[in-house]
């Protein structure tokens, strides 16, 4: 049975909610070994979802494990799981073997890069060549962020090339990094809603506020709006299109600070606290914003291109987002 | 949450539908000035949408058996988008393609399926919509237009106002009270078509803010209607309306009312050779797709045959929100480059734009309303 026979996201979310619990988060946050996590998940077989049929994968589309990545968002996973399915694909491709443990995607070396603590090897895009590294030999840096596990890397990256295609890694980290924004934003949503059904104030549930009913529904709505563009941004598969990229990542990353920041007001001060699991979804919003190009990055590229058009808006987006 | 409102693709026999548009829209539009075709859906043009009918690009959604072309819900999104992206002048048959005729379709009678539809899909029938009242505005339970029942038939007494293109329309299709009072709330609420031409109704146009003139005030008194002016059931108006509303809130007529002012200042741009401002340009473009991608998506909930009412507002409120920013962020735009000269109709467009565009969250619910509805589709309340 290949896995496009099975139901693909449902044993993944029963693997998700089984091992990687808040707890489990927390302990990867603070240093613990990745091994009990990564095991399970090497042993679930999805790291190679997205490698052909014929190198021995499930030949997934990229736009079929979007909803994996943002199961992986909405746990607050900090392991660079999508990273290494696409690594695992691109390096089958090139017919390189793969490393057994996790990669990360780095589409520079200038910033820090999310999940490189976990991380045995590194995907690098020189802007030239993209080359598989050990993480050692880039010589990861703690950012000394509060529980982040991102690390800035540097140095020269040592080993294997694969060919560099026109967008190189940035264009289908950032939709990575949207897929995963989706996931948290959706579970922070449902948090919210949840929570202003529970607590009560001046007599009532403060979900019976209009002014908080306003809020969640704007929440809702940018959770809707995360799903769709995430979802565009994986739909022409593993090779994005720099437009779509451009598209699903401004979406999300305007979302994120958003999302984040409606989520903390409905919580109050207990979502502000570390032992509540707001705060794990929330540091994440922003890390994911920042990674690969955050909005304004996004929106340079793209609308340069539309302004070097001389079609109409809905034409050029029809033709150039949508293709 | 709202589970499946997920990505969905246009299907390419609808795609096909493109050129057909573009051709009459080529012949019929191209030459009018963008603040005219800033317009679009308060641009009234009853031979343009006699044309539109000819060629058999109203009524897709509606069967066959009553003039109808026996498409769906994207066949519909590709036209309305071809047309409102190029600000097509379509008001006189906006509503009865919408709304009149899917309402007319569902709860109608087979012989008042028979006299409206085929009317309306040669764009020859044009009807006007009858909610708000001096005393209901987004309160619509609250209406006191009554139709008392007589021997035979209903007596239509009350008044309805800001409703768009009355002083065009052959027909309005009213939400009154048929029974109990405002009390009753929902109960009690029924629909009824009535012909603005009988005796006793009078239209008078209101004026608005930009000149000009898309939406009355309609009076009844004592409107004699025959046995058959009821649409669907007595007393399940509000149900109906409910039904007909998520028709409204969920096309793509929702995100692109400003297109025109953006197409007009992207012009502009390009003309001056400016690109200081891209990365606004690209945000706009990005949140333009993303929205376009909702729109499909809620667009196949209808196809599916649902009823998308949350979702439906979602991509309203979203999209309305949009459609407001254009004004102002361009506005600024062209305004902090006081040297660079402005050609008067991107002016003219821009306040035009300007001017209606809080119209655009008012119209088919207010953005509170539809908040509330989406609150409550989230389990809130």
């Amino acid at each position: 049975m290949t896995m496009q026979d099975m139901d693909l996201l449902g044993p993944f979310v029963r693997l998700l909610d089984d091992v990687a619990v808040p707890a489990a988060v927390r302990a990867l946050e603070a240093g613990g070994s990745i091994r009990p996590i990564w095991q399970a998940i090497v042993d679930s077989g999805y790291l190679d979802a997205l490698v052909g049929e014929d190198r021995g994968g499930a030949g997934l589309a990229l736009g079929e494990i979007a909803p994996l990545v943002e199961a992986l968002g909405a746990h607050a996973l900090p392991l660079p799981v999508a990273d290494t399915m696409v690594a695992r694909a691109l390096l089958a491709e090139a017919g390189i073997a793969a490393p057994a443990g996790p990669i990360v995607l780095v589409s520079s070396l200038a910033q820090p890069v999310p999940g490189a603590l976990l991380a045995d090897h590194a995907l690098v895009d020189t802007g030239m060549a993209v080359v598989l590294s050990p993480i050692a030999a880039l010589d990861p840096q703690p950012t000394g962020v509060h529980g982040s596990v991102s690390a800035k890397l540097s140095g020269v990256p040592q080993g294997p090339s694969l060919a560099r295609a026109a967008g190189g890694l940035r264009a289908v980290a950032a939709v990575l990094r949207a897929a995963l924004i989706a996931g948290a934003t959706a579970r922070l949503t449902e948090m919210s809603a949840a929570y202003a059904n529970e607590r009560a104030q001046f007599g009532k549930p403060i979900g019976r506020q209009q002014a908080l009913q306003q809020m969640l529904a704007v929440m809702a709505e940018d959770m809707i709006a995360c799903r769709i563009a995430a979802g565009m941004g994986a739909s022409h598969g593993i090779a994005v299109p720099v437009h779509l990229a451009a598209s699903a990542k401004i979406t999300t990353s305007i979302a994120a600070s958003r999302v984040a920041s409606s989520a903390h007001a409905v919580h109050g001060a207990i979502g502000i606290s570390e032992e509540y699991d707001l705060q794990l979804l929330t540091r994440r919003l922003h890390e994911w914003r920042l990674a690969d190009g955050s909005e304004g990055y996004w929106s340079g590229l793209l609308g340069k291109a539309r302004l070097d058009s001389a079609a109409p808006t809905v034409d050029w987006v029809r033709a150039e987002v949508f293709g | 949450m709202f589970d499946t409102l997920t990505l969905a693709t246009l299907p390419e026999q609808d795609e096909a539908l493109r050129p057909v548009v573009r051709d009459l829209v080529a012949r019929h539009v191209a030459a009018l000035a963008a603040d005219r075709r800033a317009r679009s859906w308060q641009g009234f043009d009853a031979g343009f949408s006699r044309a539109l009918g000819k060629a058999g690009l109203i009524g897709l959604t509606l069967p066959k058996a009553y003039g109808g072309q026996g498409r769906g819900a994207f066949a519909r999104f590709v036209v309305v988008e071809e047309l409102l992206g190029a600000g097509a002048p379509v008001a006189a048959h906006w509503i009865a393609d919408r709304q009149s005729a899917p309402l007319i379709l569902h709860f109608g009678t087979e012989a008042q399926r028979q006299c409206y539809i085929p009317g309306i899909c040669r764009g020859e029938l044009l009807f006007c919509i009858g909610m708000s009242e001096p005393g209901s505005g987004s309160d619509l339970a609250s209406v006191r237009t009554r139709a008392e029942r007589m021997e035979k038939g209903w007596l239509l007494n009350g008044q309805k106002i800001w409703t768009s293109n009355a002083m065009h329309s052959d027909y309005m299709i009213a939400l009154v009270r048929t029974s109990g009072t405002t009390e009753d709330r929902h109960a009690g609420l029924s629909q009824v078509i009535v012909d603005l031409k009988a005796p006793g109704v009078t239209v008078r146009p209101i004026v608005d803010l930009t000149g000009d003139a898309h939406f009355a005030e309609v009076f009844f008194d004592n409107v004699a209607l025959g046995e058959d002016a009821l649409i669907g059931r007595e007393g399940e108006g509000w149900k109906q309306v409910g039904a007909e509303l998520a028709f409204e809130r969920s096309g793509p007529e929702r995100i692109y009312s400003s297109v025109v002012l953006l197409d007009a200042w992207v012009r502009h741009l390009q003309a001056t050779g400016r690109n200081d401002c891209a990365p606004l340009v690209g945000r706009l473009t990005a949140e333009l797709a993303t929205l376009r991608a909702m729109s499909i998506a809620c667009t196949a909930r209808l196809a599916a045959g649902e009823s998308p009412v949350a979702e439906a507002s979602i991509v309203k409120d979203r999209g309305t929100g949009f459609e407001q920013e254009l004004p102002v962020v361009i506005g600024d735009d062209l305004a902090a480059h006081p040297d660079e000269p402005v050609s008067e109709e991107l002016y003219r467009t821009l306040l035009y734009v300007t001017h209606v565009a809080p119209s655009f969250s008012l119209r088919g619910g207010t953005r509170e309303i539809l908040r509330g509805i989406i609150a409550r589709g989230m389990g809130l309340r």
